[in-house]
């Protein structure tokens, strides 16, 4: 109920302060004197006046009702119970929040309870009226200073402005905010992994194998990302092979062959595949894909595994097929025209212009391309947990199973999130190495698509 | 393609035109091949968007039906043997009663509805039919009893009455109905026994058995115990509350940060820093947004495990910079004229975007973050790591509620140990998360040609 009340308080505070500001204003316009801002200006401004200081209060309040409220109540409870903490003293403040709400508790009433439970509630009352009353009186105050403030020359315009420039700033630092949460999260807890396991072991280490017991002998288990990153690495090849070839085969064909009306009609289609949750590619190649790899396999007296990384990377190609068909045929679209012109003017066919002209002329942005691909490759997490098998050894045959980086992200922190030992804290170790190279490949990848672009503009 | 008869003799002309001949012919057959290649990639590329939707719609669709069991449950006295429901007493506290009427209700629970249920089975098979309880019960999904129990919670005056109920068979007994299981295979590799079986096949005839459409899909949260009644309800409604939080954060914050460094933002090295830095974000794996809330907002701001606020919140940082880039996009596509002309006028720079650039612009940006939040809504990966993989039987009623969400519930009964049934289940859950996708970018593409051809 307080919420709603708070809410309410905002409501007429709001509106009683735009009417201040704005009426004010106007009775100030039928003077002599030429107004510098319009009344809905004013009426702003002193609406933003009066609610900044009446919401500060209530979010400081929020911050510090829970933690306020909870030792008021161990002054209540008997010393015996504060002393000894823990599950017993949670319960104990439970029942005496129960009693004061109204609702209750069952059973016989301890001896303090019902005078713990009635000056709670007083407690919480008087709290509450008395940050109600305070914002009340703040955000009045305020709408009658800045009510006062309001004169011809004020230049309410420029001040609401600003302040709306600034909500706008906040906006946007909020994607810088989330990359320096991304950085530290995983720098501070992939350094808290490493004060278990040295670094050397962790990224030179061929073994890995976590352990799972908590039993306190300080046998961790071993933690060497090499089969996790040969497993990725694997994956991604493969990814590549299917992927590159169609896709790049795909943008050529729809960016110089294909007639107006069949382009309209597959490009779309083969961009469904991009918007494809991963999870359906993943369930998609474990009971589909990876049984017919098998017994494809056993036709020809291969032994293919149902889940490996062949099939992980096939499937992983297939969505990876659109990245690299539209960013190829963007990068293929921006070859000036005269360059095209050219060599079919001195008589060379398409295939030969594209091969010969085309290609060469559009590489640098090509293979930026690729490299975003690759990165999504690398990242991708839901085909490989379904579909790779899950097995992290160090070999080298694709139609084993395999393990991957972001596999062993999900199977070490899925969960768990009381990152207390290694076992839970490698998956910020791994996210780190993950982060970086993906980092690396994009940057790299960008300035090799920016380059590009600025060739031929 | 023209020789000089004058300075070449006769000879060599006619040698030059059979060289340039045979490598016309031989170029041209690279060219046709080279378009064939063309053409087959493009045609790879369609047959797997093909094959992908046909493999899941065939393995899905029979999943949408399930066998219901239509049969007369008796409310037998000598077995349901309990006091009448407590009644709150004038003066009694709400706890009070609300535990006299817990305890009434663990005493039905503790009652063998079992019995109640085998009973009924039995009057709907044969007369004397040799078939023990345990294999019986078999038939029936585990959940019946649950549904007889609380049918009498809710209403105890039907203690000594009969009345229809319809349940649903157990996912064995429908896997044998729908051959999803081999009917040739031996006893030991059978789930169900074989007098079971039959009684099944009898069932099927008499029509005390059939077919109808899988509400329940629809209607009924996660399950284990009853696989049969296992639905996608509480999945569905956690990932609409995720959505609804990615819509009221991500969208006003994405579209006022790119109106801020596409229109106020001075050119200097830190507006450089911010836009390259979004550019990277958007290409960050989301399984690192995954660990940055589970470090953040789980560890750190202590929010709820598996709540579809932290997964909404993990969502929306993931979304922002799509929403930003397209945004930011919009903002460039307006003519300068545009610009030129309210500020020309006197319009402050504020006024000019929000009163004459933005309103342009709100089309593409309407369609850019709807597409974006369809994205968001089929990630499973971060889900994952801030808990959303744990086993909900519950409907999210608040976003700090346990809750899954669909994909993650489609994770969940890809692991399900009953492949036969649970592989059509999960098939007709991406159904359903393809189709909510499908309907958002329909919308999406709907309310662009609606708003251009108006503009």
């Amino acid at each position: 109920l307080n919420t709603y009340i708070f809410a309410a308080l905002l409501i007429v505070l709001l509106g009683f302060a735009y009417q201040a500001g704005w009426s004010r204003s106007r009775k100030l316009a039928t003077g002599t004197e030429k107004v510098h801002s319009r009344s809905q200006y004013h009426g702003s401004l002193v609406a933003i006046w009066a609610l900044a200081p009446a919401i500060l209060i209530l979010v400081l309040w929020g911050a510090f009702s829970a933690p306020l409220t909870d030792s008021y109540i161990s002054g209540l409870l008997p010393a015996d119970i504060v002393s000894q903490g823990g599950p017993p003293l949670v319960e104990a403040s439970q029942r005496v929040k129960s009693i004061a709400s109204g609702f209750g508790v069952a059973g016989e009433l301890r001896p303090y309870e019902q005078a713990a439970g009635d000056s709670l509630r007083q407690f919480q009352f008087l709290t509450g009226l008395f940050i109600l009353l305070a914002a009340a009186v703040a955000g009045f105050a305020a709408l009658w200073f800045a009510q006062k403030r309001i004169r011809a020359r004020l230049r309410a315009r420029n001040e609401v402005e600003w302040v709306v420039s600034l909500l706008l700033l906040l906006a946007s630092a909020v994607a810088i905010l989330t990359t320096l949460g991304i950085v530290a999260s995983l720098v501070t807890e992939a350094f808290r992994f490493f004060t278990f396991i040295s670094p050397i072991d962790f990224f030179f280490g061929t073994v890995w194998n976590p352990v799972f017991s908590s039993t306190g002998d300080g046998n961790y288990g071993q933690y060497g990302i090499l089969p996790l990153l040969t497993g990725t690495l694997m994956v991604s090849v493969i990814a590549m092979l299917v992927a590159v070839p169609i896709g790049l085969m795909t943008a050529i064909y729809l960016s110089q062959y294909a007639k107006p009306g069949f382009r309209s009609f597959a490009k779309p289609i083969i961009e469904i595949l991009a918007g494809i949750p991963t999870i359906v590619y993943g369930f998609f190649a474990l009971v589909t894909v990876g049984p017919f790899l098998s017994n494809t396999g056993a036709l020809v007296g291969l032994d293919v595994k149902a889940t490996s990384a062949l099939t992980a990377g096939i499937v992983m190609g297939i969505m990876i097929i659109p990245f690299i068909s539209s960013l190829s045929d963007d990068i293929l679209n921006q070859v000036p025209r005269a360059m095209r012109d050219g060599s079919y003017g001195l008589g060379a066919t398409q295939s030969e212009t594209v091969v010969r002209v085309l290609l060469p002329a559009a590489l640098p942005g090509i293979v930026g391309a690729f490299l975003l691909a690759v990165s999504r490759a690398i990242g991708e997490t839901m085909i490989v947990v379904l579909a790779a098998g899950n097995s992290p050894v160090l070999r080298g045959n694709p139609l084993e199973p395999v393990s991957t980086i972001t596999v062993s992200i999900v199977n070490q922190l899925t969960g768990d999130t009381d990152f207390a030992g290694p076992q839970s804290l490698v998956g910020f170790a791994l996210g780190l190495t993950l982060f970086v190279m993906t980092l690396g490949l994009n940057i790299i990848a960008l300035y090799i698509v920016r380059r590009f672009r600025e060739q031929y503009e | 393609m023209t020789f000089n008869p004058a300075t070449t003799g006769a000879d060599a002309n006619e040698a030059a035109r059979q060289a340039v001949r045979a490598g016309l012919a031989r170029r041209h057959r690279s060219e046709v091949m080279f378009k064939g290649f063309g053409l087959a990639a493009i045609v790879a590329a369609l047959g797997f968007v093909a094959l992908l939707f046909g493999d899941i719609l065939i393995k899905g669709i029979p999943a949408f039906t399930q066998a219901n069991l239509h049969i007369e449950v008796t409310f037998d006295p000598e077995i349901i043997k309990v006091e009448p429901a407590p009644v709150q007493a004038a003066g009694q506290s709400d706890a009070d009663f609300r535990a006299a009427r817990l305890g009434w209700e663990r005493k039905v629970a503790l009652l063998n509805w079992n019995k109640v249920i085998e009973a009924s089975l039995r009057a709907a098979a044969p007369e004397g039919y040799d078939i023990d309880s345990r294999q019986i019960l078999t038939i029936a999904e585990t959940d019946a009893r649950h549904r007889v129990r609380a049918m009498f919670v809710e209403n105890p005056s039907l203690l000594g009455q009969t009345v229809p109920v319809d349940v649903l068979a157990s996912a064995n007994a429908d896997n044998w109905i729908k051959g999803n299981i081999d009917r040739t295979l031996g006893d030991a590799q059978q789930q169900l026994s074989a007098p079971a079986r039959t009684l099944i096949d009898q069932f099927v005839a008499d029509g005390t058995i059939s077919n109808g459409f899988a509400w329940t899909l629809f209607t009924n949260v996660d399950s284990r115990a009853a696989p049969a009644s296992a639905g996608l309800l509480g999945a569905f409604l956690g990932s609409l509350w995720m959505m609804l939080i990615v819509v009221v954060l991500a969208v006003p914050i994405g579209v006022a940060g790119a109106i801020y460094l596409e229109e106020f933002a001075p050119r200097s090295r830190l507006t450089d820093l911010i836009e390259v830095n979004i550019n990277n974000l958007a290409a960050v794996p989301s399984i690192v947004f995954g660990l940055l809330g589970a470090a953040v907002f789980i560890n750190f701001f202590k929010l709820p495990l598996s709540a579809p606020l932290a997964g909404g919140l993990v969502l929306v940082l993931m979304t922002l910079p799509t929403i930003i880039i397209a945004t930011r996009g919009a903002l460039q596509a307006v003519s300068p004229s545009l610009r030129q002309a309210a500020l020309g006028l006197g319009a402050s720079k504020t006024q000019m975007v929000f009163h004459h650039v933005l309103p342009v612009t709100f089309p593409s940006i309407l369609t850019a973050t709807i597409i974006g939040v369809a994205q968001a809504i089929g990630e499973t990966a971060p889900l994952l790591l801030i808990g959303m993989n744990a086993f909900v039987a519950a409907v999210p009623a608040t976003p700090v509620e346990q809750s899954t969400a669909l994909p993650v519930q489609i994770y969940l009964w890809q692991a399900n140990e009953n492949r036969n049934f649970f592989e059509a289940r999960t098939s007709a859950a991406i159904i359903v998360l393809l189709a909510f996708m499908i309907i958002l970018n329909a919308i999406a593409i709907f309310l662009r040609s609606r708003l251009e051809k108006r503009a």
